[in-house]
């Protein structure tokens, strides 16, 4: 016999926190781990730790991208690992004094778009060592590489060369 | 389009959910055109993000909550652009002979969290195995292409600050918008720095919101409708999703542009919107509009941020590439300049929840060309004197979907 007409939800000390009674809004709280591959784009991650910034080159028509990038936007071929120069030069910066919440602790912090000699595309990344009135469009900047890796692409930074 | 409703934006409505929100501007829409809920054919959904309410389905939500149901709907996302990407969806249903009467609404319920978490969420539509990781915010992403066009074309950060002074300064006359302000120059640059160049009052906020457009086909128009607006006609363009992956190449060329104007440009590189140009080129061909300056009266543009006004007016073709910034300090696009650019304020001043947003630039333009700003606004300040052809134009990611839509008074 299991039915119980009797049977009462057990009481926990497990409560919600009430930020406001009307309209009645509560607190809830949502936390989760992702298992992510990298897939294709492994090898560039793999290279970073090996202190290599992988680009991808077109197989067929030979355009260059200073991303990783399994297939070529141009004409649709594969494409190969490429390895990018460790020196390029500022396409564009700005400095970011707020940011989305994971990044708020390390701001300000600096963006930049660098473009590498003889390759097609660019590439994003953040620079350390200069401030925003040291920013200039053109100026030379070299790659350099986490110790400890997190295995993303921070992994690889930048630094302003002296020229 | 028959009729439209927009409730008023803010930075939280807590005392309705987005059902409520979007009911209530379906509620001004049907009384303000006299039309019954027997009338409809089905919906189309615009909303941009599952993160902020963690609720999938929210579409059918909302449709289930109008008493829709079971009649056909389906939802349509595309980031920012995902009210103009809606709102053509609307627009293929009937244009299709599917529907004869089509609800589009758009919401966003942005103030379930706070405002850096939210941009977050934002930021997840970056790339998130190369972007998100390395700058994870979007003001960062607009103001390195903003530095790009200063650079290329020596646009000041003064003439991204007069984009902010109009738009507030519209708004003020615009009981539907979250954020009207009197502004200075001043004013504008002595707000806290977000990312250089763009201070506080060069970006838009977050906002709870919701707006309905009711479009419908010419004969059911007519018969439901006293004074319908003539969507004439579409257009869409997209460019890759990370910013560092645009290629360097020729301008795509409007009718009134010569490959000569732009000799030595590399397009659109970080500076241009590739995926707009490519939206005006298809919406102009399919309404004939050779010159859009003189051939448009009233444009309701995605004004995120400050920079991204001017660079629209271009890819637009209001002028030539590099003279955005010159547009709007000689008050072309002020409400009795050249063209009016955001009479309504635009997402600078009005709010951006980013689904309702594409809808509301449907609605504010269906009532310019109704002449009906006077009766919705209450003020007709705003209202643009012999409005005949107007252009909206939605847009996403760093310029990756663009919409632009061209409609037209019948009356």
């Amino acid at each position: 016999m299991t039915i119980n007409p009797s049977a009462k939800m057990e009481e926990t000390q497990k409560g919600t926190e009430v930020y406001n009674f009307d309209p009645l809004i509560v607190k809830s709280h949502y936390e989760i781990d992702y298992i992510h591959s990298y897939a294709q784009d492994s090898e560039f991650f793999r290279a970073l730790g090996k202190k290599k910034l992988m680009g991808s080159k077109c197989k067929k028509c030979g355009y260059t991208y200073g991303t990783p990038r399994g297939h070529c936007m141009m004409c649709g071929a594969e494409t190969e690992w490429y390895q990018l120069p460790n020196e390029g030069r500022v396409h564009t910066f700005t400095t970011c004094f707020f940011g989305s919440e994971e990044f708020l602790p390390e701001t300000p912090f600096n963006l930049i778009m660098v473009e590498f000699e003889g390759v097609n595309s660019l590439f994003m990344a953040r620079l350390i060592g200069a401030e925003l009135e040291d920013l200039k469009i053109g100026m030379k900047v070299r790659a350099k590489f986490r110790r400890n890796l997190r295995i993303n692409p921070t992994d690889v930074y930048f630094v302003p060369v002296k020229e | 389009m028959i009729s439209g409703g927009v409730t008023k934006f803010a930075k939280a409505n807590p005392e309705m959910d987005f059902r409520l929100l979007v009911k209530k501007a379906f509620d001004y829409a049907l009384n303000d055109a006299k039309i019954s809920l027997a009338d409809f054919d089905g919906s189309v959904a615009s909303y941009f993000s599952d993160h902020f309410q963690r609720q999938l389905m929210s579409g059918i939500m909302v449709h289930d909550y109008l008493g829709l149901t079971p009649k056909p709907s389906k939802r349509v996302e595309g980031g920012g652009a995902t009210g103009g990407l809606a709102f053509q969806t609307g627009y293929e249903e009937v244009a299709s002979g599917r529907m004869d009467v089509c609800a589009v609404y758009g919401f966003e319920s942005m103030s379930h969290v706070n405002t850096w978490k939210g941009n977050e969420f934002i930021a997840l539509a970056s790339d998130t195995n190369f972007d998100y990781p390395v700058g994870g915010f979007y003001t960062g992403y607009y103001a390195m292409m903003a530095v790009r066009h200063m650079h290329e074309y020596g646009t000041t950060v003064e003439q991204l600050a007069k984009v902010s002074i109009k738009n507030h300064g519209n708004a003020l006359h615009n009981p539907y918008a979250q954020s009207p302000m009197k502004l200075t120059v001043k004013d504008v640059r002595n707000a806290p720095m977000v990312a250089y160049p763009l201070t506080r009052l060069d970006v838009c906020t977050m906002s709870d919101g919701a707006a309905v457009a009711i479009l419908a086909s010419e004969e059911k128009a007519f018969e439901l409708c006293d004074n319908p607006v003539l969507i004439k006609s579409i257009g869409s363009g997209t460019d890759t999703m990370r910013l560092s992956d645009r290629p360097f190449g020729k301008v795509p060329l409007l009718p009134n542009e010569k490959e000569s104007d732009y000799k030595k440009l590399q397009y659109p590189g970080v500076h241009s919107f590739r995926a707009g140009r490519t939206a005006a080129i298809e919406a102009y061909q399919g309404a004939g509009i050779t010159d859009p300056l003189e051939e448009l009266d009233v444009i309701e543009l995605h004004d995120a941020y400050t920079s991204s006004e001017i660079q629209t007016y271009e890819d637009l073709g209001l002028c030539k590439y590099g003279e955005g910034g010159s547009f709007v300090e000689e008050g072309k696009a002020d409400i009795k300049g050249k063209v009016a650019v955001n009479p309504s304020g635009g997402l600078l001043a009005s709010g951006h929840p980013v689904g309702a947003t594409g809808i509301m630039q449907g609605v504010f333009m269906f009532w310019q060309l109704q002449h009906s700003i006077k009766k919705h606004f209450k003020d007709d300040a705003l209202q643009v004197p012999n409005a005949k052809r107007g252009l909206i134009h939605s847009h996403a990611g760093t310029g990756t979907y663009v919409t632009a839509t061209i409609m037209e008074a019948v009356k």
